[in-house]
């Protein structure tokens, strides 16, 4: 007779052949058994968030910086209603997410049972794909089921329903052999003819232009080696979205940095003006496109994507190859090394205009700002964050707003899955717990939330879950007491009626930092700064970094309501040329 | 929307619509309608009308057949998500001009009225495979089976002759010939 084990026992089975180290999770009714069993599986350590939203965040912190599956285990009702945000989130972002909850006994569905809810229907639009296990027997593998499809094709979040009596249910566990056909290459769909074509366009091409997003990032770390490679060999420009930043060395002479609604002048004006554009795993958001019917009007286009559906659902391309960006990427290398030997140097003179029309875009230097040696300007705040850390192999998570922009725009990428901010869902209050799951995972590493005081409010209480397991997160708050991107588009759209952005009475957040039991720091002018932040990186605590910014800057450049890449607006240095440089100023 | 300054966005213009006869073989397993239906309407497309019901017992499949309207760039992205739903096995598309596929509807009609009207509402509904499946003194259930815009028109015309409900289900569709979609 083979052992039986319990349905709580086999979830732990389960998550033991996936290899999975790390769960994030809060206990409550409906998931009791599992809770009670995970004294017995000690390869598995759980950490106890403060609220269920944190739970998910943390979950895709660790599964972005590791290119692993993230799990959280969550209670029926309030537990999983509450992950809701966070799995759309890794929806919109194609993180992928293993989402454990508990329901009530499965006679109890239907009854309006204490903390019942319709948690597969409530979470069906915003998963790749659930589950209410009703049988035993069907538990293991629809478990297994669950991280072959959160991870494989394009990723996303998926999660299982489990009734508190199945959970004590027995039944025998076969160990689960991972199938060989499941990796990248069943979703490769692209021929030798696909490559070749792509090849024919890149060589007839004299202003081309390589748009990458976050697709390279999933794709593993193999992938952006492979684009570097791609992007020397062709000597092409290359802009990332937000998503696909550190999939290209940011320093690099042939970044022109993020495109889209806060990208830079030379990004998206390159990207109007191109006559060849080839998207790697981008999906042509709104934000990047702006008004879809003037998007880069002269250009062929080309799109490599895993996900089929999102070839032709915003813009029509030219060419569409299906398949894993990695396995793309090294085709195209390996033919283009094959049949055109030369085509570097043939292609160099043929470009040269168009880095030439790039370098003047270039100089217009978009990102810069007006200097002061009285306030701290959010940008020089980056700045010198990013000056003062570049050395270490950091990992940063934003919140949304303002700072988020800021940060991508002035904080330089040179690595994959160092970079953790919520893009499409816009998720304010992300990057907390997002940061104490990317420290989960890199233990050593240092991890730092470039924040908003008004977004980490919104999870601040995961600070406490940072201090229980003695996690180092450094909270680096750009504070100016405004949601800061409300107060602009109110200012430049809606008549400057500030309606509602100004937070009065913000806690203090020294003394926050304090009663969480870690460590606050406060810098109120630019002459400290860079002290006050050598102080944060020296401690080995949790820090709430509390930097006082000014309060009416705003985030440019960026292309105003309904207009096309290359009508955007410019920072007011560039409406006022004679006033002093960033340079001259700040580096006083 | 449209006239807001902070609209980042404009609908651009309407493209012309056409109506398409979409068919999905689904694992029949619970919530499976649901994820289907959810799609439709989550992304904002039309379903003009619905037929569901488990084909083969033995292997757990159900047809769901859906008749939509869209642009070709919406009809296309429809295929594409729902082909990526896990329970979806396989996604046929057929233009409703399509004369190679054969679209049929039913319809139930009861009819309550002298002897005279019941006769000719009978007439009426005959090119149509008309069956009376019910019959009194002075009622009669009739059942047609015909195209959607063809049991429109009889079902206004039928009003005349004291038909007083009508039941009627999605449109069911099959290729002809000795072809089946793979």
């Amino acid at each position: 007779m083979p052992k039986l084990y319990s349905g709580a026992e086999i979830v732990f089975k389960c998550l033991e052949d996936q290899g999975v180290s790390n769960i994030f999770g809060y206990p409550g009714g409906a998931v009791l058994p599992i809770y009670d069993e995970l004294k017995n599986f000690k390869s598995i350590k759980h950490i106890l968030v403060r609220h269920e939203q944190g739970a998910g965040h943390a979950a895709e912190g660790y599964a972005r910086s590791t290119g692993k599956a993230g799990v959280l285990l969550v209670t029926s009702g309030p537990g999983a209603t509450n992950a809701v945000t966070a799995l759309t989130d890794a929806y919109m972002d194609s993180v992928p997410l293993v989402c454990i909850s508990g329901q009530v006994p499965t006679h109890l569905i239907g009854t309006d049972a204490f903390q019942e809810c319709d948690t597969t229907g409530i979470t069906r639009p915003c998963t790749k794909h659930n589950w209410l296990v009703k049988d035993i027997k069907d538990l293991a593998g629809v478990i297994h089921k669950a991280f072959e499809v959160a991870t494989t094709g394009r990723p996303g979040p998926v999660l299982v329903d489990i009734p508190k009596d199945i959970q004590f249910q027995k039944t025998i566990y076969k160990k689960y052999k991972k199938q060989k056909k499941l990796n990248g290459n069943s979703h490769n769909r692209f021929s030798q003819e696909n490559i070749d074509q792509l090849i024919q366009l890149m060589s007839k091409s004299s202003k081309p232009i390589f748009y990458t997003g976050g697709g390279v990032i999933n794709s593993g770390p193999k992938a952006s080696e492979l684009l570097k490679e791609l992007v020397y060999t062709t000597g092409f420009p290359i802009t990332t979205t937000l998503q696909g930043l550190g999939s290209f060395p940011a320093d690099d002479n042939q970044f022109l940095g993020m495109l889209g609604m806060h990208g830079t002048y030379e990004a998206n004006n390159a990207m109007y003006d191109c006559d060849l554009m080839i998207n790697i795993g981008a999906r042509f958001d709104d934000r990047i496109t702006g008004k879809i019917d003037e998007f880069s009007p002269r250009s062929k286009k080309v799109h490599i994507d895993i996900d089929p559906s999102s070839i032709n659902k915003n813009v029509k391309v030219d060419l569409a190859i299906v398949g894993d960006v990695k396995s793309v990427i090294a085709s195209t290398i390996k033919t283009l090394k094959k049949k055109k030997t030369n085509f570097v140097k043939s292609n160099k003179q043929k470009t040269s205009k168009w880095w030439e029309k790039i370098q003047k875009w270039r100089s217009k230097r978009s990102l810069d700002y007006i200097g002061s040696e009285e306030t701290i300007k959010p940008q020089y705040a980056i700045e010198r964050l990013y000056e003062l850390t570049k050395d270490k192999d950091t990992y940063i998570t934003t919140e949304v707003g303002q700072h988020q922009m800021w940060a991508a725009q002035h904080y330089k990428f040179n690595k994959p899955n160092r970079w953790m901010t919520s893009g499409g869902l816009g998720t304010m209050g992300y990057g907390l717990p997002a940061a104490v799951g990317v420290q989960v995972a890199h233990p050593n590493k240092l991890v730092i939330d470039i924040a908003g005081e008004a977004s980490v409010l919104m999870t601040m209480q995961e600070m406490s879950t940072a201090v229980q397991y003695s996690l180092p997160i450094k909270i680096f708050i750009l504070n100016n007491e405004y949601m800061g991107m409300v107060r602009q588009w109110q200012e430049l759209l809606h008549d400057k009626n500030y309606s509602e952005s100004y937070t009065a009475a913000l806690p203090d957040f020294v003394k926050l930092a304090e009663a969480y039991g870690c460590v606050g720091i406060r810098a109120k002018t630019p002459e400290e700064l860079d002290d006050k932040i050598i102080e944060m990186l020296n401690t080995d605590q949790p820090v709430i970094f509390d930097c006082m910014v000014d309060k009416q800057e705003n985030c440019y450049p960026m292309i105003p309501s309904g207009k096309p890449h290359n009508q955007m607006l410019l920072g007011p240095k560039d409406q006022k040329e004679n006033v002093i440089t960033r340079k001259g100023k700040t580096l006083v | 929307m449209a006239n807001s300054k902070s609209a980042y966005s404009l609908a651009s213009k309407k493209e012309r619509f056409d109506t398409h006869i979409i068919v999905v073989w689904v694992d029949n397993e619970a919530g499976v309608l649901a994820r289907v239906v959810g799609l439709f309407s989550g992304r904002g497309y039309n379903i003009e009308s619905l037929a569901v019901a488990e084909v083969d017992q033995k292997l757990n499949i159900s047809r769901i057949t859906i008749v939509t309207t869209g642009t070709p760039q919406v009809i296309d992205q429809i295929k594409l998500q729902l082909k990526k739903l896990v329970p979806v096995h396989k996604v046929a598309d057929f233009k409703r001009e399509d004369k190679k596929v054969i679209f049929k509807e039913m319809a139930l009609f009861k009819l309550v009225g002298n002897k005279m009207k019941l006769e000719k509402a009978f007439k009426a509904c005959k090119k149509y495979d008309a069956i009376i499946l019910d019959k009194t003194n002075k009622s009669n259930v009739i059942q047609i089976t015909a195209l959607r815009r063809e049991i429109d028109s009889i079902s206004n015309n039928l009003k005349k002759f004291g038909l007083v409900s009508v039941s009627r289900t999605g449109a069911v569709a099959m290729t002809r010939g000795a072809e089946v979609f793979k």
